[in-house]
């Protein structure tokens, strides 16, 4: 084998301006999908990062059929605080959860004595939910809130815009609760959040509490359970998981009493991430008919050019299967220079662009480049590179191998 | 070997041919290249076809190495009916038992001289690696190119590379060497040190050397001679000493 990539390595340098070329061409390619790659998976967890961490949870739980009728918050669905406390048994004892955060979650009328407007409000236990959503707190633009107290409300930047409410201000919030029944709370404003993508840009935020006053709650009844675990990469995992565990909480009639989804189920920006991994297959794509027409067109060049070189070593002996590996080592290192080259420069590139701190502007968010690309990712492009090289030259390896050598050696 | 039974003598020969054809088709003209040739090579001897250009001396040689099978006809290298062997086979068969030396000399040109020797031995029988070097340094000393080992083909003049090619031809210990024109890319001079190189080694290792050649300047430097013109083979000369000499 030594001996094979010996041949190779000298036969691809005795044209060095064409094997310079094809590894430059494929180590373009290569340096263009690693950190095209990286910069989308960082931009796409830095937006999934957002939408978990300062919002939504990386997982929710619900009572079955909650989530179907969401837009509404149906007070009726909300689980009882019996259900809660089998919940929250059951989280209390997963390894992998970090922190839980329950919510109360209702529609009102948000006033401010002189206009009013429709509110969509989230009771929460702040100390819990700030562990849920870490990032919530970094939302706020303004006030001096340094915790969410009771009393207090923190409200979304649109509608402190649009109501011209500021920190400090009164307001009253109204709501009805699933009786009919309708009640007010005077609440001082603590806090404007900044939009985040996703559905939840308008929610307010108000201690639980008060969420049970305003709806007259005598017991404390739960909308959802935003969770956040120790590692984000095994959402999909817990939720299976859990989806398993309290499959076996079930209802008088023998029915279901929760439902649990991963963000992805949650959040229209799900759809956004994988138009993205679309769109990185459909470069990957690319860079495989680059590295294949490539390949391919060296290696035809090569056993064009070396006809007489295959007559000789088939004349002497060489078997087929033999002439074959030999081309196919020779594409195999071409395309593997190509990837180790591209592989190196990517990185580079990665490291000045993080190091430059680049940033895009999209509005109301600003997003810096910090382009990450894990190492598994890095092997999958190197090796798709290094076999279709492979692939790319087997069927000019295999012309070479089924030469006649007779006629190989007649070719002037 | 083949054999030969004749008048309660058994003769063993490196290459036995009974009535051997070859045709080839170009469009839908058949053209005879060979018609019905017939000849014995003996075991270590030194052996020319001689012919104009066209005379078949390329097409009996490729025969005879298994590059090429004839139309009719009976060919046995060594005690091998070529005729059988598929493409594999041939290609094992030669790798075994033939080296080939070439007119344009044919050595792989990004490998030095060393390497190229190395070749066959590495690519075609996977001769360990101490068994290797000896053979190959004997070599090197014996065509006089040990001084050279290391320079690549493009580096050496054109004798020096056909010594290489008979080294490369030799080192897999074959029972034929087989060479097609050559000294045709050679001077004269360097020409008749080609061919006492290639005798030299026949006598060294008691192979058999067959090589064509139109040159008549060295014709005689073979111990027996066959003459082709157009596909038939004409005459049969053997030197003085040689065993059934027929002279035409």
């Amino acid at each position: 084998m030594h001996n094979l990539f010996k041949i190779a390595v000298r036969n691809l340098l005795r044209y060095k301006r064409r094997t310079l070329l094809t590894a430059s061409l494929i180590g373009i390619g290569v340096v263009f999908v690693l950190v095209f790659v990286a910069v989308t998976g960082s931009f796409k967890s830095m937006m999934i990062g957002q939408i978990t961490d300062s919002m939504m949870g990386q997982l929710q739980v619900h009572r079955k059929g909650y989530l179907a009728s969401i837009e509404n918050l149906p007070l009726n669905l909300n689980l009882k605080f019996q259900a809660y406390q089998k919940l929250e048994g059951i989280l209390k004892q997963q390894p992998e959860v970090e922190a839980f955060s329950p919510r109360i979650k209702f529609g009102g009328m948000f006033s401010t004595f002189v206009e009013t407007t429709n509110i969509r409000l989230n009771g929460v236990y702040p100390d819990l939910e700030f562990r849920t959503v870490p990032l919530l707190s970094s939302r706020l633009t303004n006030g001096t809130a340094k915790s969410l107290e009771k009393g207090e409300i923190w409200i979304p930047e649109l509608m402190s815009k649009s109501m011209k409410v500021k920190s400090g201000d009164t307001v009253v919030v109204i709501a009805t609760n699933k009786d009919g029944s309708v009640n007010g709370k005077q609440f001082k404003v603590t806090g404007v959040l900044e939009s985040v993508t996703g559905p939840g840009g308008r929610d307010s935020y108000i201690h639980i509490e008060d969420a049970m006053e305003v709806l007259r709650m005598e017991e404390m009844e739960i909308s959802e359970i935003a969770v956040r675990l120790k590692d984000f990469n095994r959402v999909n995992t817990f939720t299976a998981r859990m989806e398993t565990l309290i499959s076996t909480e079930v209802g008088k009639q023998g029915n279901p009493i929760f439902e649990v989804h991963s963000w992805e189920k949650l959040s229209p920006f799900y759809n956004i991430a994988r138009m993205i991994d679309i769109m990185t297959f459909f470069i990957k794509i690319m860079l495989i008919a680059i590295v294949l027409i490539s390949i391919m067109n060296v290696m035809i060049m090569a056993v064009y050019e070396r006809i007489r070189e295959i007559g000789t070593v088939a004349a002497i002996g060489t078997l087929p299967g033999k002439i074959l590996s030999m081309f196919v080592v020779e594409g195999f290192c071409l395309g593997a220079v190509g990837a180790v080259a591209g592989t190196l420069l990517g990185l580079i590139i990665m490291v000045v662009l993080n190091h430059a701190g680049m940033t895009f502007n999209f509005g109301r968010q600003v997003l810096v480049v910090s382009a990450t690309i894990v190492p598994a990712d890095v092997l999958i492009i190197t090796g798709i590179v290094v076999a279709i090289s492979v692939i790319a030259s087997f069927q000019p390896a295999l012309k070479a191998s089924r030469m006649e050598p007779i006629k190989a050696l007649r070719h002037v | 070997m083949g054999l030969v039974v004749a008048e309660n003598i058994t003769k063993i020969y490196s290459v036995v041919a009974a009535k051997v054809s070859k045709n080839y088709k170009v469009g839908e003209i058949t053209i005879r290249a060979l018609s019905e040739v017939s000849f014995e090579i003996e075991p270590a001897s030194f052996v020319s076809f001689v012919g104009p250009s066209g005379s078949g001396k390329t097409t009996l040689l490729n025969l005879i190495g298994c590059l090429d099978k004839p139309t009719e006809g009976k060919l046995e290298v060594g005690d091998t009916d070529v005729l059988h062997l598929d493409r594999k086979q041939s290609a094992k068969f030669r790798g075994e038992n033939i080296g080939f030396i070439f007119q344009d000399f044919n050595l792989i040109p990004v490998l030095t001289v060393y390497e190229n020797i190395e070749y066959p031995l590495l690519m075609v029988q996977n001769v360990p690696g101490g068994e290797r070097k000896k053979r190959i340094l004997a070599l090197l000393e014996a065509v006089g190119m040990i001084d050279q080992k290391d320079k690549y083909p493009d580096q050496i003049s054109g004798g020096q590379k056909q010594r290489v090619a008979i080294a490369r031809a030799l080192v897999t210990n074959p029972k034929l060497v087989l060479a097609d024109e050559p000294t045709a890319n050679l001077d004269h001079k360097t020409a008749f040190l080609v061919l006492e190189s290639m005798r030299k080694m026949r006598d060294e290792f008691q192979t058999t050397f067959v090589f064509s050649t139109h040159d008549q300047k060295i014709v005689g430097e073979a111990e027996v001679i066959y003459s082709l013109e157009d596909g038939e083979l004409v005459g049969k000369q053997a030197k003085g000493g040689a065993k059934d000499a027929q002279p035409f």
